[in-house]
């Protein structure tokens, strides 16, 4: 019985299971079909779409940072290099036990605690195959002990990378300058992709100015890179076009010399050569080294260069901006020979000071007893005031502002390096543009020897030296020799040799330069410590600036002011006179005489460049 | 439970005296089916597992202890399976409520169990059990099922599924629903009464939302309607998906080129998403042979399923083959973001074991039932 409806069952049951199944079936196959047309939606339809996102996804762009041209004086001497140095890294993913690793390293090199700190703050924000720098700048020692160790650890790597290097240190800073980390200001101002791979960038002097041909040009590589962004295969690449080497026109020994002919004053010393413009040497007191700003200088440090009295960080060459003193005598005398107030044979006699008709107001002479009987040539030989005094209150000071103009004065001298100050060429215009009043004579009388208003840089007054000493063609001043280029010949700093001033007399060059002459090696010179029989001629003029003013019935007395009230002491030069190679111009601050203290300097350094030439 | 019933009388069906064909208790379809779509998944692998020659011997092995087992199985005739049937079940039930009691840990979900010597999961184990149980329940029942038939297999449907959801394993709880949903739609069970099901389902899929998901379930959802939402958290896998399928475009990127997988942009890439790496590197028309495969391995399962001569059997052979169906779209369904992310393996061609064992058990009782013949009692 129960088989007998089994059977019965199994037939009924079968056909109903048969076209359910043949539903199943259907219902399958409509399955199918909808999943073929979800690939045909993703594969076909979709596909140039997600072919591009696939694109997206694996390649990526590597920048490749190119190597920073190197920086060289006029003789080859390398002023700025790029080292290796060698640094401690870790992939995180390699190391078992971090604190562990950590510990036993610091037993093989010294790692301070805040390198750990900061190491650790780094792993934070990189990837764990990505090395992480513990140490920096190695020893060599360091390096050696690491190499003998590296089986104990497994991933730590001793990556070498370029750094800036500055042999000369303090040498040629305030020229050179130096490269330090990109800040937020410059990113807005550089090419991003440019400067994609690259950490550093130049903030001062050279390194700065001439940034681009420094730079190079960032290289690229395509690479293919995984979900974690590791590289897996370079697919294409351009390499970077490295930075010019960039030889400069200073001379490392001679800026030495000057260097170390300033020391224990400060002071500046610029010295041109006249024929190009090209500035040998341009130095100012104030140590530091450009090396600790390369990565990065600590608050400390920094904090102390900044503070310091001495200014270390300020570079007078180019910022500072002095009274030029009695260093502008032979520039107004000249416009006094040329503007026809005077002649070579023009005199006066001088009683040791000046006064103008209606005030009782007295213009003293450096010399108190005068210098009696004065003539031009006199008057720049032993620097007589009121020999000036009296040209320029018979010029006018605006006559004296058109004259001096092209020699530089009151404006910058466009070196290519930045940070220039203007000076000031004072005239009534100036002053009633600048200070809105209206110019007095007893201001054009003080013109007349270099001080009231009268400002020049160091770098300016060079510069003047040295179109007096080419009788008035013109000079640029600057720091570039040349660049080395990659494919073409390499770059030269154009030299104008144009005419500015076009002297009516040529005479009156000569009276003028043979006056300066006389300076050194004139009886009365105030400059005659420099003759000791050199080959060559010297054509100079002494200073002394007053930065302190004494009143009407008082006196001067050196020892009763404090040292930094004292009179700077300047000193402009050129040699050798009948074919000038250097023009010079010394300011020591609150040196005193001109003669005593500055003048050596400036001889220092013109033997020096002159002993070695034929 | 267990009242007296016949399970019947099964004998080999292969021919006397000659070893050919049948004569191993395999059918040759079938088996010439699941050895290709396996080679298939072999040279995927390699694929994707990045040229890796260790990862394919032990993806072997896996396949070798699969088809063994599929093998010993073919040979049980299907009267013991039918009579085993309630005693899985019930170890099933017995061990899955061990895996809520004292399971191990694993990814925020107890799915484990420890034995000791080995973990496995039993909620794989319900994967049969619960085909097996509703087909040996219904057997005895005349069909289409009465109501109150229906009632006990929804109990032996809802009991295991409940368990799982628990774990909480939701991509395996729908698998086995489905699977039991299937043996009783093929049991007979009236249009309309699924119609009625369908939408009481639908009715309470806000309470199962609010109630009844973890937090990470209620995500998957979210993502998987919205994958851009979080591309680089749950949607990141979805997206990375459809990249790779449709960068394959018409004929694909080329075996081991597919830069979404050999790059490592594709996650999971070896074992739930490898059907991506093959529609990245073998593109449609690669797609169309590998459902074809599918179908045609399917299609067969259906064909063994209607050939069998009892209800037991037919409906075992019908629910094993649509759950390995559902396996299938469920997998490609959530990579090429049809569907949420729930985490099946695309059956056979996945690396890992635990799933293939499974399914090649089930295409071994697919065998024993195709390769025995029922002694008719009633002559």
């Amino acid at each position: 019985m129960y088989s007998r409806i089994a059977i019965k069952d199994q037939i009924r049951e079968g056909q109903l299971f048969s076209s359910r199944a043949i539903i199943a079936l259907i219902f399958i196959i409509l399955t199918l079909l909808a999943i073929i047309s979800r690939m045909v939606y993703l594969q076909i339809l979709s596909h140039e779409h997600y072919t591009t996102l696939s694109q997206n996804n694996r390649v990526s762009i590597q920048p490749i940072a190119p190597t920073r041209g190197l920086i060289l004086d006029r003789n080859g001497v390398v002023l700025a290099q790029n080292l290796p140095t060698y640094t401690l890294e870790i992939i995180a993913e390699r190391v078992n036990n971090m604190d562990q690793t950590i510990t036993e390293l610091r037993q093989i090199v010294d790692i301070s605690d805040d390198q750990i700190k900061r190491f650790h703050k780094q792993l934070k924000h990189k990837r764990r195959f990505q090395p992480v720098p513990l140490r920096v700048r190695l020893s060599e020692e360091e390096v050696a002990r690491l190499a003998v160790n590296r089986h104990r650890f497994p991933g730590i790597e001793i990556a070498a990378r370029l750094v800036r290097d500055y042999p000369q240190t303090s040498l040629a800073v305030h020229s050179v300058g130096y490269v330090s980390r990109i800040n937020e200001k410059e990113l807005g101002q550089i090419d991003p992709s440019n400067y994609a791979a690259t950490s550093h960038i130049g903030k001062l002097g050279i390194e700065k100015a001439y940034e681009q041909q420094l730079h190079g040009r960032v290289g690229f590589q395509k690479v293919e890179t995984n979900v974690l962004g590791r590289t897996l295969r370079v697919l294409e690449r351009t390499p970077p076009i490295p930075g010019q080497d960039i030889t400069l026109t200073l001379d490392a020994e001679l800026q030495r010399t000057a260097k170390q002919a300033l020391k224990g004053n400060t002071g500046a010393v610029v010295a041109i050569d006249p024929n190009n413009g090209e500035i040998l040497v341009m130095a100012s007191t104030g140590d530091y080294d450009p090396n600790l700003f390369v990565n990065g200088i600590d608050h400390q440090s920094y904090n102390k260069l900044r503070t310091s009295l001495a200014k270390p960080l300020f570079n007078r060459a180019l910022q500072g901006q002095y009274p030029p003193g009695s260093t502008i005598k032979p520039f107004i005398g000249l416009a006094g020979l040329e503007d026809g107030t005077i002649t070579t044979e023009t005199s006066l006699f001088c009683r040791g000071w000046h006064t103008i008709k209606g005030d009782d107001h007295k213009y003293r002479d450096w010399k108190k007893r005068g210098h009696g009987h004065t003539d031009l040539k006199k008057s720049i030989v032993e620097s007589c005031d009121v020999f000036y005094y009296d040209l320029a209150q018979t010029m006018g000071i605006d006559r004296i502002h058109d004259f001096l103009a092209p020699f530089g004065f009151g404006r910058k001298t466009g070196i290519d390096i930045s940070g220039e100050a203007n000076g000031i060429l004072p005239s009534t215009k100036w002053k009633r543009r600048v200070r809105g009043k209206p110019w007095y004579l007893g201001e054009t009388l003080i013109a007349g020897i270099g001080q009231g208003y009268t400002l020049t840089t160091p770098l300016q007054l060079a510069k003047a030296t040295a179109v007096l000493a080419n009788r008035g063609h013109s000079v640029q001043p600057h720091l570039l020799k040349r660049a080395t280029r990659p494919d073409s010949a390499p770059l030269e700093y154009p030299i104008d040799h144009s005419t500015i001033i076009n002297m009516i007399k040529e005479d009156n060059w000569d009276a003028t330069i043979k006056a300066m002459e006389d300076v050194i090696y004139g009886r009365h010179g105030t400059a005659r410590r420099l003759n000791h029989g050199q080959p060559y001629r010297i054509a100079g003029k002494t200073g002394t600036a007053q930065v302190f003013g004494i009143k009407q019935d008082e006196e001067y007395v050196e020892e009763d002011v404090g040292k930094h009230l004292r009179d700077h002491a300047l000193f402009i030069a050129f040699a050798p006179v009948d074919k000038p190679l250097i023009a010079i111009a010394v300011i020591v601050e609150n040196g005193g005489h001109g003669g005593s203290v500055a003048a050596p300097i400036a001889g220092a350094v013109i033997d020096q460049y002159l002993g070695g030439q034929p | 439970m267990n009242r007296n019933r016949d399970y019947g009388r099964w004998i080999d069906r292969r021919p006397t005296g000659s070893f050919t064909a049948r004569s191993l208790h395999m059918d040759w379809p079938l088996l010439l089916g699941l050895l290709v779509l396996s080679a298939v998944g072999l040279v995927i692998l390699y694929s994707s597992g990045g040229q890796d020659m260790a990862l394919i011997w032990r993806q072997c092995i896996r396949l070798g202890i699969a088809f063994g087992l599929m093998f010993l199985i073919a040979q049980i005739p299907p009267h013991h399976i039918e009579r085993w049937a309630p005693w899985i079940f019930a170890a099933g039930i017995l061990m899955l409520i061990g895996v809520l009691a004292i399971g191990t840990v694993g990814k925020g979900a107890q799915r484990w169990l420890d034995l000791g010597f080995f973990r496995f999961q039993p909620s794989e184990i319900m994967k049969l059990a619960v085909p097996m149980m509703i087909a040996w329940y219904l057997a005895e029942n005349t069909l289409p099922p009465s109501r109150r038939a229906m009632l006990i297999t929804a109990l032996i449907i809802a009991v295991p599924v409940g368990l799982i959801v628990k774990q909480p394993d939701l991509g395996t709880s729908l698998l086995i629903a489905m699977s039991g949903i299937f043996a009783l739609l093929l049991a007979g069970i009236s249009g309309r009464l699924v119609g009625g099901l369908s939408l009481l389902a639908a009715a309470f899929a806000p309470l199962v939302w609010f109630f009844g998901m973890h937090g990470y379930q209620r995500q998957r959802v979210l993502t998987f309607l919205n994958p851009e939402s979080d591309p680089l958290g749950a949607g990141y896998h979805i997206i990375q998906s459809k990249i790779a399928i449709g960068s394959g475009g018409l004929y694909g990127k080329g075996w081991l080129n597919g830069t979404q997988s050999q790059l490592e942009f594709l996650p999971e890439r070896s074992t739930d998403f490898i059907f991506a790496v093959f529609a990245e590197e073998f593109g449609f028309f690669g797609i169309l042979v590998l459902l074809a495969i599918y179908l045609y391995i399917i299609a067969r399962g259906l064909y063994i399923a209607a050939q069998a001569q009892d209800t037991f059997t037919r409906l075992l052979a019908g629910s094993l083959t649509l759950t390995f169906f559902v396996y299938l779209v469920v997998n490609i369904g959530m990579v090429s973001g049809m569907l949420p992310v729930v985490g099946l393996p695309l059956p056979l061609v996945s690396y890992g074991g635990t799933s293939m064992v499974t399914l090649m058990a089930a295409f071994g009782m697919l065998m024993s039932i195709q390769t025995h013949r029922k002694l008719n009692t009633s002559g």
